[in-house]
């Protein structure tokens, strides 16, 4: 039988081995990724040396030859390394600002509370997340703003002519319960001329108005403390609450304009497209420009609006055009199918957004969600411009005190500021990471 | 070209199976259906009743309207003009009945759709917890009992992806039923299954057939056809070409493009 045989029946089946033992373990992967090849092996040491020759600088300067002790600049007017000593003495200000020393208490509790609300809602594994979300959006929002500006805020209600009424909070009360009318009056008739009630509406709507008129009280109640203006808050703080402001107020947004944007409904899709458009097509800066030196111009004798919120409000909407974006693209990548099995099912639109369309786009949209966040993280920093002093902001102005003025100490602050700045997004990326593989288990 | 009346014969046939059909009560009416996708005309005077308890199955070429005359039937796809009544509702613009038309509609489609993020008992409570507003309890039963007739509740709290495609169809099939849908619709069923998998659809979907559910399926799976439904229309270029019961429709079609096309599937 020379010709090859067409039948073949084994007749011993072949047990398993062991793989040869240079392709498993640290040699095997050694060989693998880093000399597989004579040429890959002088390149792992050319990069190995060049890692080292850029690195040993890095290291001498920031840790062997830095000044960790002194009182003011004679500790390191000579020094060849990092002035740690400055960072130390200035590290107050870089996390409150120009915020009085006798309130700093009060930023503190802040972040305690903000840690203390955030660290068990990060945590899957820790119950009782709609009551943390009830705390983090509902209350966290209203003690933080309390606390650091001091309260008190007094509402006069300038809608109504001071001839009918003298300015007090009574006339703002009064406004308010017009103005609460007015929207439950309007969502009922608009009710009744659809011809197409929105179950709850009615009900949500006066929980909401409630809830805003809860918090109006709470916010113009005397507790005593002495108020703190904006102007002098500064550093990381500052840093934090544009940060924190923005994100939690552009993802609702950016769903809600990422919705509209691929709605049926022409006018909707218009509008949503429009605000898009001019707020991705204009660079922070400006936005923040207009805020502080444009607005004022435009709005009435009288009513003045605090730099920093004018600033938050800008951030949040330039924020929310790009969250709308990036959610798009996530909205893009759901199948037809899903809006399909959904409607079939006699789901409603809101219904079929909230249980199947969104959690899948969302969850989609992570990686692009969190790289906005970032960018946000880094991009509070050009608050400078307009005369708010945030973490960076603070260090530059902190690197030019004749007290420590140095060769080294304005390198010091920004290689102090990168390594902050640094920490909190990685924090973020990795944690987008966790959250990815996490969702991402049940789908294989 | 038959006449489009035709096409409207109140079940004369009898059913290759013992069950009753009902007479008087109608569970979808199609009357002059006509549908354009821009300027190409996809359904062409289409006429269709199909009477309670009633098992039809619609076959034709690709490209022939047959999937886009059933998505019609819960207004996946809107027709342009004619009328089309579900279970005594018409379909319009109006989005009260069309919500209304597609809780009493079940359909299965070619590619389950089900929900990836969901889990399958999560996938078969949502509806009956978001719709009827049923309590959480009440619908996991409901949901078990049909996982269990379907032979899959060990899968409830697997997700979607962890199941083999013949497991999944049988899940949409289930998650149809915990709404207790009037009408179940079928979208090719098994078109996108491997061959050993159509089976155990298929035995799912004859014995939903037995309890007298009304069936309106688009399938090529003839066997089937000839099995449990009273009636086999065929489609073709938007059109209602021929409709029979089974014996009738495969042993002796009257039209040429039916023989060309049975002469193509039966071998």
């Amino acid at each position: 039988m020379n010709a090859p045989a067409n039948s073949f029946v084994r007749n011993a089946l072949i047990e398993p081995q062991a793989a040869p033992r240079n392709t498993v373990g640290i040699t095997g992967w050694m060989r693998q990724n880093l000399f597989s090849s004579p040429l890959n092996g002088v390149m792992t040491v050319l990069i190995l040396a060049f890692i080292v020759w850029m690195v040993t600088p890095f290291i001498r300067f920031t840790l062997v030859n830095a000044v960790w002790e002194g009182a003011d600049r004679s500790a390191c007017a000579t020094a060849t390394g990092a002035c740690w000593a400055y960072v130390k003495a200035y590290l107050p200000q870089f996390v409150y600002g120009r915020y009085p020393a006798a309130e700093r208490w009060r930023v503190d509790i802040v972040f305690l509370l903000l840690v203390v609300g955030l660290v068990p809602m990060l945590i899957p594994r820790v119950p009782y997340k709609r009551l943390n979300a009830l705390f983090l959006i509902g209350v966290f929002p209203i003690v933080a703003f309390i606390l650091l500006t001091g309260g008190h805020v007094r509402l006069a209600g300038n809608l109504i002519p001071s001839s009918l009424m003298a300015p007090s909070p009574l006339r703002f009360a009064v406004q308010y319960a017009i103005i609460a009318a007015l929207i439950i009056g309007g969502l009922a008739l608009f009710a009744k001329l659809a011809e197409r009630p929105v179950k709850g509406s009615g009900t949500t709507a006066s929980i909401i108005l409630g809830y805003i008129a809860v918090v109006l009280f709470l916010v113009s109640l005397d507790f005593g403390l002495v108020p703190v203006e904006t102007a002098n808050w500064g550093g990381l703080l500052v840093t934090l609450v544009v940060a924190i402001t923005g994100m939690v107020a552009a993802l609702p947004l950016g769903i809600l304009l990422a919705l509209g944007r691929r709605s049926n409904m022409p006018v909707v899709k218009l509008a949503s497209t429009i605000f898009i458009e001019v707020w991705r097509g204009v660079p922070l800066i400006t936005v923040l420009f207009m805020a502080s030196v444009m607005l004022p111009l435009f709005l009435p004798d009288g009513v003045t609006f605090d730099k920093l919120l004018r600033a938050l409000i800008g951030v949040a909407l330039f924020q929310a055009a790009y969250m709308a974006e990036t959610i798009r693209g996530g909205l893009q990548a759901i199948p037809r199918g899903q809006y399909e099995g959904a409607m079939a099912l006699g789901l409603g639109y809101w219904q079929m957004m909230r249980q199947i369309v969104l959690p899948q786009a969302l969850r989609i949209s992570i990686p692009g969600i969190v790289g906005s966040f970032i960018s946000l993280f880094k991009d509070t920093t050009l608050v400078i411009i307009i005369g708010l002093y945030d973490f960076l902001g603070q260090i530059q102005a902190s690197a030019n005190d004749a007290k420590w003025a140095s060769p080294v100490t304005g390198l010091t602050g920004y290689i102090f500021a990168a390594m902050v700045f640094w920490a909190f997004c990685f924090a973020m990326s990795r944690y987008a990471a966790f959250t990815e593989r996490r969702l991402d288990r049940g789908r294989r | 070209m038959s006449d489009p009346s035709v096409a409207t014969i109140e079940a004369p046939h009898v059913p290759p199976t013992s069950l009753t059909v009902s007479s008087t009560d109608v569970a979808v009416q199609m009357v002059d259906v006509n549908k354009w996708y821009g300027e190409f005309h996809v359904l062409r005077d289409i006429n269709l009743t199909v009477m309670r308890g009633e098992r039809i199955v619609i076959c034709g070429p690709s490209g022939s309207g047959k999937s886009t005359l059933i998505r019609c039937i819960n207004r996946l796809e809107e027709h342009q003009k004619g009328k089309i009544v579900v279970d005594g509702k018409e379909l319009t613009n109006d989005l009260r009945k069309i919500d209304e038309v597609r809780r009493e509609v079940g359909m299965v489609f070619q590619h389950f759709n089900l929900f990836p993020h969901l889990t399958i008992l999560e996938n078969c409570t949502l509806a009956p917890i978001n719709v009827r507003k049923m309590p959480k309890r009440e619908a996991e039963e409901i949901a078990m009992h049909y996982l269990s007739r379907v032979k899959i509740p060990e899968q409830a709290n697997k997700y979607p992806g962890q199941l083999s495609g013949g497991q999944q169809q049988r899940v949409a099939i289930a998650r149809s039923l915990c709404m207790n849908p009037r009408v179940m619709l079928f979208d090719e069923p098994t078109s996108a299954l491997d061959p050993e998998m159509i089976k155990e659809v298929l035995d799912v979907m004859v014995g939903l057939a037995m309890e007298g559910m009304t069936m309106i399926c688009v399938t090529h799976e003839m066997g089937f056809a000839r099995q449990v439904a009273n009636r086999v229309i065929f489609m073709d270029g938007g059109q209602i070409i021929e409709q029979n019961d089974p014996v009738s429709f495969f042993t002796n079609p009257q039209h040429e493009r039916t023989k060309l096309f049975l002469s193509q599937i039966l071998h």
